[in-house]
């Protein structure tokens, strides 16, 4: 296998297993003698806890132990601040169990571990918990800052955790100067993340070796034994994470802790019996994160031709009860609100705001789908405005090509690095949108349709995507010596993103073995314990390098042990179908039997070795069987660590046809050209985009976490909460700039979450502007639906229009 | 006193009480005793030990759970095991041959990246196989139709995009249609 792999639309290594029902997500990890767990949960958002009473339940037949905040120890603490900031003035963190108060409904009060599920949700029914009168609250952020309104946390005044205001160049003087201003004051609502497969989570306690092995369906298995080993004082090596396989995170599965994850573990160790806890769909919606909901008001200052001098942003966010995950959310909304806009002027404030209900971590797109939808509803009102195309107005103010590395001085992204947008070609990406729509033919449709008394439009939408932070992650490559299979390994977990594949083609490029016999093992402290996390678009960029860097290690390893076994020079040996030729001859030797003889045994127990023994040493003759500074076998290490993110882009289009009777949207094309850099497999990142897109599709019109005025979900289920089927979700066209980040190694960028960010706006601009001859009023609070398409156009019935 | 390190005695099971049932799984004949209330999902996956059958919302919307009930798909978490008793019933381990190899579709579904994470992939499998067999291939195959025939199962991974591609592919297999 000489080809490179790299760039080719290989298909995923280990799909077959998940195919057959072979599939190992935590609930299928088989614990003979599990405990199971089920958790009594807030009935109010706030109110105090007057008595807890666990004895009926304790009594129940089949139920092992019933534990409340008084119960566990050390435990009874509030969980980490995972990520402080000095705007961050009032952070507050959950408590495993509730003691004394209750901040939001579904907040963990009681944990139940009873014999099976069915006992344990029972007995969840006859713990008796004493509350107060519900206290006043409100979860309305824009009224929730005001002096007079009800506090969620007694010694934190308007509700406000943080305030920040971020400024680049002079945003007072680009307003002194320009000659047209345009405001808008969009909202996005609260969603989420939904993977298909809930929280789970499952542990044993070994008490003869002392080792803790916990399951967790979670993205940061690394983070998660970190924290465990520190709250339970254990020692980091007696604590074994593993994250097998994962159905879906989009996130949500990124925040530790959730209390499930430490009180799991407790019971294991505290009754020498494998627990778990399989979340249920409900308990998803009560219990694990969300995100969305921020009320933005845009301004910005341009001049009568178009270009933006400057933007002031000032917006709220919502946080829900408490803040663990710190300001993330809002500080990528915050940086990513220029888009790929040129707008060299700018001020940024904004408050988050505690609310009554389940807190608030990263969703896929964190923080720049709300971000997006503000910036890209005032660039089409921009235009609307000057009366310039919309199309025109946005390639006025992209960054151009000849301007990258782009800076935007001063301010700070989510990791604390500098907004340095690193490469791109906008106004290409705009050109084949345009193609691709085929703008003129578009228009003509448009009015043969509207002369039918039908209603098309077309919506577009740009978005930036800062992926690849840091901080770092490694990547460990092993060659087997018995079957010259390459073991690699890396920090991160998956939850369906082909990881597998796309690290093995960066392997097999190096190596010249086929990407099949490339075998990731990831997830898994007890195999590699060094890293972070799967989040922010990261893993291809952060991991993919590392592990491209250890490929190369191990490849010089190969070639100078092969140079020493074959007796050739290293310039004459090339790399191909498992084996090291001598280029030109028929001279070769197998990677299992070079990965043998770089591991100086003396037996020879199976074929590789006794390949190996034909040849001359790997070892330099003049050397001991281990050179100076060599370790046996061919293994490597290696790290990466950007020096800061790596800003992927798109712009994406829809031409929706619009019933301004029955106020539905049937979307006749969804057009996307997208720029991750080099992609190191189409296939997978086709799949990455469509996948976002639905998600997106989901977020612009259908999906909203709904609370009545006292907190109480309304929508907690699936049959109130409306994932889109594959009837909702459009076909997507796609289409691909490659574009090379210049700070890496394989020159790539993130995509995970990139078909999601630019939904909402592409939907809302094609809306409008189908429905321009109505009249129709502006769309600026996502989800979008029939409600407020009817609501839109109001002003039309009045007239009769329609 | 220091407490005592006496293990507790914890009990084995609840104190439900049990039901003979007898069913075909996957073409093998079982009797097992289980709680009026276990849930056929729950008993597959549990009792059985067939964890390729998943449960997602555990209340008939998501369709994850999808098993082939005496020749028609349904939601085994709507379903109690005794409820089954005397069907026959297949899951998404019955698909594959004994040699390994794949079910045309899910042939299809490898061929087409119809799956990312997996965990939705048995449900639509044990959907699409019985409307196909149902119907004979005789179904719309349309694109449209086809987002029809999907639309009792979640996804929320894919955009099902690719998994419309891998249904097209494998009717054309399985029926040799166009």
């Amino acid at each position: 296998m000489s080809t490179r792999t790299f760039g080719e639309r290989v298909q995923r290594n280990n799909d077959e297993r998940l195919l057959t029902g072979g599939g190992r997500y935590v609930d299928d990890i088989p614990l003979p003698g599990a405990l199971h767990v089920a958790f009594v949960r807030s009935p109010y958002a706030r109110a105090k806890i007057l008595s807890m009473d666990t004895s009926l339940a304790k009594s129940r037949p089949g139920v092992v132990e019933v534990y409340t905040c008084n119960d566990i120890g050390a435990l009874d603490t509030e969980m980490p601040l995972l990520i402080p900031h000095p705007s961050l003035h009032s952070p507050k963190t959950q408590r495993p169990l509730a003691r004394d108060d209750v901040f939001y409904v579904g907040q963990t009060v009681a944990m139940v571990v009873a014999v099976d599920r069915y006992v344990a949700e029972d007995a969840t029914r006859l713990v008796d918990i004493e509350y107060s009168e519900p206290q006043e609250c409100n979860i309305e952020i824009e009224e929730a800052i005001s002096d007079d309104a009800p506090r969620v946390h007694d010694d934190v005044p308007n509700n406000v955790a943080a305030h920040c205001i971020q400024v680049s160049g002079d945003p007072e003087e680009a307003f002194a100067k320009a000659e047209h201003f345009t405001k808008v004051k969009v909202r996005v609502d609260r969603s989420t993340a939904a993977p298909m497969e809930c929280r789970a989570v499952a542990a044993r306690f070994d008490s003869v070796s002392g080792e803790l092995t916990i399951w967790d369906g979670t993205q940061a298995p690394i983070s998660v034994r970190g924290g465990i080993a520190s709250i339970f004082n254990l020692d980091e090596d007696k604590v074994r994470v593993i994250a097998p396989d994962v159905g879906g995170g989009f996130g949500q599965k990124v925040l530790l802790f959730y209390p499930d994850e430490l009180l799991v573990p407790f019971a294991a160790m505290s009754l020498s019996r494998p627990v778990k806890y399989i979340e249920d769909r409900t308990e998803n919606f009560l219990g694990s994160t969300q995100e969305r909901t921020q009320i933005h008001e845009v301004e910005l200052a341009a001049n009568k031709d178009g270009v933006v001098l400057g933007l002031k942003d000032n917006f709220l966010h919502d946080t829900g009860a408490f803040i663990p995950y710190g300001i993330a959310v809002a500080q990528v909304a915050s940086t990513a609100i220029m888009g790929p806009y040129r707008i060299p002027n700018s001020r940024v404030e904004y408050k988050a705001v505690y609310t009554p209900i389940v807190p608030v971590t990263p969703y896929r797109g964190c923080g720049r789908p709300h971000a997006c939808f503000a910036i890209e509803r005032a660039m089409d009102q921009l235009a609307e405005e000057l009366g310039l195309d919309r199309f025109e107005v946005r390639r006025r103010n992209l960054i151009g090509d000849d301007e990258f590395p782009y800076e935007r001085p001063n301010l700070l992204f989510a990791d604390g690095l500098a907004v340095i947008y690193d490469s791109g070609q906008y106004s290409k990406a705009l050109d084949m949108i345009i193609e691709s729509i085929n703008l003129e033919d578009f228009k003509a449709k448009q009015k043969l349709a509207l002369d039918e008394g039908r209603y098309l439009g077309l919506g577009l939408s740009f978005y930036v995507e800062a992926t690849g932070i840091g901080p770092y992650e490694g990547g460990h490559v092993k060659v087997h010596p018995i079957t010259g299979k390459v073991y690699v390994n890396t920090g991160l977990t998956t939850q369906g993103q082909g990881h597998e594949t796309v690290f093995a083609q960066i392997v097999a490029d190096q190596l010249g073995v086929s990407p099949e016999d490339v075998i990731l093992v990831e997830g898994d402290t007890g195999a590699f314990d060094w890293g972070v996390a799967t989040y922010a678009s990261r893993a291809a960029v952060v991991s993919g390098n590392a592990i491209h860097m250890a490929a190369e290690k191990a490849r010089n390893i190969v070639l100078e042990a092969a140079s020493n076994m074959l007796e050739a020079s290293v310039d004459d040996l090339e790399l191909q179908d498992g084996k090291v030729n001598v280029k030109g001859s028929d001279v070769s030797v197998g990677l299992a039997a070079v990965a043998t003889a770089c591991n100086p045994l003396r037996y020879a127990f199976n074929e590789a070795a006794q390949a190996a023994t034909q040849f001359a040493p790997a070892a330099r003759s003049d050397e001991p069987a281990l050179g100076d500074g060599r370790a046996p076998g061919i293994e490597t290490t290696e790290y990466y660590a950007p020096p800061h993110a790596a800003w992927a882009y798109g712009v994406h289009a829809a031409i929706v046809e619009v019933d301004p009777g029955l106020c539905s949207i049937d979307i006749n094309r969804y057009i996307c050209v997208h720029d991750c850099g080099n992609m190191i497999n189409p296939t997978i990142v086709e799949g990455q985009v469509m996948g976002g897109v639905a998600q997106g599709m989901g977020g612009a019109f259908y999906e909203r976490c709904e609370f009545d005025s006292e907190g109480n979900p309304r929508n907690a289920n699936f049959m109130d909460f409306l994932v889109p089927y594959a009837t909702e979700v459009p076909k997507v066209e796609l289409h691909h700039i490659e574009t090379p980040s210049p700070l890496n190694p394989l020159g790539v960028k993130g995509v995970g979450e990139a078909g999601t960010i630019p939904v909402a706006p592409v939907i809302a601009s094609a809306i409008e502007d189908a429905l321009k001859p109505l009249g129709v009023e502006k769309l600026h609070h996502v989800p979008l639906s029939p409600n407020s398409i009817y609501e839109a156009l109001s002003v039309a019935r009045e007239k009769n229009i329609i | 006193m220091k407490k005592s390190q006496i293990r507790p005695d914890y009990p084995e099971r609840s104190d439900d009480p049990l039901h003979e049932v007898n069913m075909e799984v996957n073409g093998e004949l079982i009797t097992r005793n289980v709680s009026p209330r276990i849930l056929l999902a729950d008993f597959i996956r549990h009792h059985l030990g067939l964890t390729g059958t998943h449960v997602g919302c555990e209340h008939g919307v998501c369709g994850c759970c999808t098993v082939i009930i005496d020749g028609r798909a349904a939601r085994s978490c709507l379903t109690f095991a005794v409820q089954a008793d005397g069907s026959k019933i297949r899951t998404v381990e019955s698909l594959a041959q004994d040699d390994g190899s794949l079910h045309p579709l899910q042939e299809a579904f490898k061929e087409s990246h119809a799956l990312q994470c997996g965990f939705c992939t048995p449900g639509f499998l044990m959907s699409i196989v019985s409307q196909l067999e149902e119907t004979e291939g005789e179904i719309d195959l349309s694109e449209d139709g086809i987002r029809v025939m999907l639309s009792g199962n979640l996804c929320r991974c894919t955009g099902y995009q690719n998994i419309v591609k891998a249904v097209q592919s494998a009717a054309k297999r399985m029926y040799k249609t166009n």
